[in-house]
């Protein structure tokens, strides 16, 4: 693990206001969705989970059956349906596009699959200007950052923050209300829309059955990038694909609710092809880009593979106490929280991430709250053990670090598990016995336990968050 | 490009052959409870209100034109060529546009009226939703670009939920190459999660039920 991350994890512990920010925004989404999949709101919530694993696992068992069949269908339907192997595929294919084209203004809507492969800076590096539409994700590209939540990607942000970054970027009063600089992004972007070439953007679910690519979200930013402009392109994992439109009944209902608590998002696009005769909008030509990027490294093995399950919904970081400490940004890929921590190093393999499935306390909550039921802890344990082997081969090195650190860190800042004795910074160990009998259970486990009990601790930052947190 | 590569990983990953039959997926879960027209439009009109909709339930087409009448009121709209608008008389409403079928007229009409109106196609009582699909009749843009959309919904078309409108449309794709489902009004909250509505789409909503 760099360095880099070493240190963004540190300056996020330190800083007060983050702190709040992250602890504030995680906490009043993670109640909504108790609220929202309660027995009184959603008395079949554990069928409906039950349900949206089994066709997880029934698609992802028979992916290759099923991306056929939406290829299928997409061109039946007029469309067409390219597989790209990683980053560089993709943006060839839409930079030759452009060019084909004629193209210079790209507007895309919220997309993390596009975020793994650094899209945006690819096309603008060609000379296209690529925006992105969606508030927070325009937000973060006029700062020049990346998402720091799969749901609320500008969550670290505050008001202040933003009112700053639009006066310098686009030049307009310093204007500090929330509805005021929503409506300055509505009227920029609605100039781009209304001009912009092609639209770029993701796909929560590719339904086999229809050639359709489903489109979830709150703003109307994702209609307009694919209605608006005359070429859509939706690109998106290739395990997004679900058998049958009939399945979007479960999602759709699983989906917002566990992200924001709300019982339905605002928009869901089902969208099918290119407009067709007699229809009078929507986009001539229509696009699917099926993205491997990695993925096709977590098929071979059963119980990993149940990762590709995910619906990006977010519940699983707003649980987690880990994240809640050290944020989005202390991840080294662009997904962070639980499910970053179990894709990001198959993805990349477990060598080059090995830290990762160590940050976790292995609490179990991010489990509990997975939508679609993906057994997190199961898979963390999985990867510690693949990390473990291969570390035995290679020695002790950076891996111990991190990990250790991560949790030296969460440790420190106990308020969140409310565990009983307080370990702080005035808890500093004597001897391997204390420490690893001061840590709490979840702590004990395995590789960590051995690994703690031959471990010094790493000097403790100065301030506990609860000491930070009173003196605001 | 790396279609057939891809296609490869994943079967050699999975242990399948090319063209291996695959067994029967999960069967369907769809759940359709008997629910009232009167307890329906009664739950649509809730949670639309919830969600800062707004809701109004008229007897008759022709107190529904009078109605859209009234939100009117010198601002300017475009109506979708839905043949339910022409019939309550709204479509000729002074200050409306209508009967545009070119997109480039479409486009220009739908940034700068006040009020697009539609019909529906469905509305699914359990979560305040109108079900859109794109059609001659039935623009995409109408439902999007203006700050305000008025829908104009008989309640015949009031399902309940999901479950039912699958149950009713279980290929959405051959009707269409768009349907959109749109639960309230457009909204983000992007800024400290400050809720703010309007960000893109419509900032308000009004559906009127007729009947
Ligand atoms: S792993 Fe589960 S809880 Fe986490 S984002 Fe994915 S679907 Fe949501």
């Amino acid at each position: 693990m760099s360095v880099e991350f070493d240190q963004k994890i540190h300056t996020t512990l330190e800083d007060a206001n983050l702190q709040l920010a992250i602890y504030t925004a995680t906490g009043r989404l993670k109640q909504k969705r108790v609220e929202a999949v309660a027995a009184d709101s959603l008395p079949d919530y554990q069928e409906l989970r039950t349900q949206a694993n089994a066709i997880k696992k029934h698609a992802i068992e028979n992916l290759d059956h099923y991306l056929e069949e939406f290829e299928r269908n997409v061109e039946a339907r007029g469309g067409k349906v390219i597989y790209c192997k990683d980053a560089t595929e993709v943006s060839d294919f839409v930079l030759d596009l452009a060019k084909e084209r004629g193209s210079k203004l790209i507007v895309k809507s919220k997309s993390m699959t596009t975020e793994e492969v650094d899209l945006n800076e690819r096309l603008e590096h060609h000379g296209l200007e690529s925006v992105e539409t969606d508030l927070g994700e325009y937000i973060l590209q006029l700062a020049h950052e990346k998402p720091y939540h799969i749901v609320a990607p500008a969550l670290h942000k505050t008001r202040y923050d933003v009112a700053e970054i639009f006066t310098r970027e686009l030049h307009v009063p310093n204007e500090t209300e929330p509805e005021k600089i929503t409506l300055t992004a509505r009227a920029v972007l609605r100039e781009k829309f209304l001009h912009a070439d092609i639209g770029i953007s993701g796909a929560n679910f590719l339904v086999a059955d229809s050639g359709a690519v489903t489109i979830i979200e709150n703003e109307g930013n994702a209609r307009l990038t694919t209605t608006a402009p005359k070429i859509h392109i939706a690109i998106a994992g290739i395990e997004k694909v679900i058998p049958r439109a009939q399945d979007l009944a479960v999602f759709l209902k699983l989906l917002a609710r566990s992200a924001t608590g709300q019982n339905l998002s605002v928009y869901a696009s089902f969208l099918s092809g290119p407009r067709r005769p007699g229809e009078i909008d929507g986009p001539e030509e229509f696009y699917v880009v099926l993205l491997d990027n990695g993925r096709t490294k977590l098929l071979p093995d059963r119980s990993k593979r149940q990762s590709l399950y995910c619906i990006r919904c977010g519940a699983c970081l707003n649980t987690c106490p880990v994240y809640r400490k050290i944020g989005g940004h202390s991840f080294p890929w662009v997904y962070s929280g639980p499910i970053g921590a179990i894709i990001t190093p198959q993805f990349m393999g477990v060598s080059h991430e090995p830290g990762l499935p160590f940050a976790s306390s292995l609490c179990g909550a991010c489990g509990e709250v997975c939508p679609v039921k993906i057994d997190i802890p199961k898979v963390l344990l999985d990867l510690r053990s693949d990390v473990k082997k291969s570390e035995a081969r290679e020695g002790l090195n950076r891996l111990e670090l991190f990990a250790f650190r991560i949790f030296a860190w969460v440790m420190t800042h106990p308020q969140a598990y409310e565990i009983g004795g307080k370990i702080a910074a005035s808890l500093a160990p004597s001897g391997e016995g204390k420490w690893i009998s001061s840590v709490p259970a979840f702590m004990r486990i395995g590789p960590l336990k051995a690994w703690l009990s031959v471990r010094d601790l790493p000097p403790s930052p100065p301030k506990s968050f609860r000491e930070l947190w009173r003196r605001r | 490009m790396s279609r057939d590569n891809i296609l490869h990983k994943v079967r050699t990953a999975l242990g399948r052959s090319p063209s291996q039959a695959v067994a029967p997926p999960p069967p369907v879960r769809l759940r359709v409870p008997e629910v009232s027209m009167e307890d329906r439009i009664a739950s649509m009109m809730s949670h639309l209100n919830e969600l800062n909709g707004k809701t109004m339930r008229v007897p008759t087409m022709d107190a529904a034109r009078e109605f859209a009448a009234g939100i009117l009121a010198g601002k300017t709209a475009l109506a979708s060529n839905s043949p339910y608008l022409a019939e309550c008389g709204i479509s000729t409403l002074p200050g409306v546009a209508t009967g545009i079928t070119d997109l480039g007229e479409l486009r220009q009409a739908a940034a700068t009226v006040d009020i697009g109106i539609t019909s529906a196609d469905y509305a699914l009582s359990d979560t305040g939703t109108l079900v859109m699909l794109s059609s001659p009749a039935e623009a995409r843009l109408i439902s999007l670009l203006p700050f305000h959309h008025l829908a104009i919904v008989p309640r015949e078309r009031i399902l309940t939920s999901l479950d039912e409108l699958f149950t009713v449309l279980p290929h959405p794709a051959e009707q269409s190459s768009s349907m959109v489902l749109i639960t309230g009004p457009s909204r983000t909250a992007d800024i400290e999660l400050v809720l703010v509505r309007g960000v893109h789409g419509p900032g308000f909503i009004t559906v009127v039920i007729v009947g």
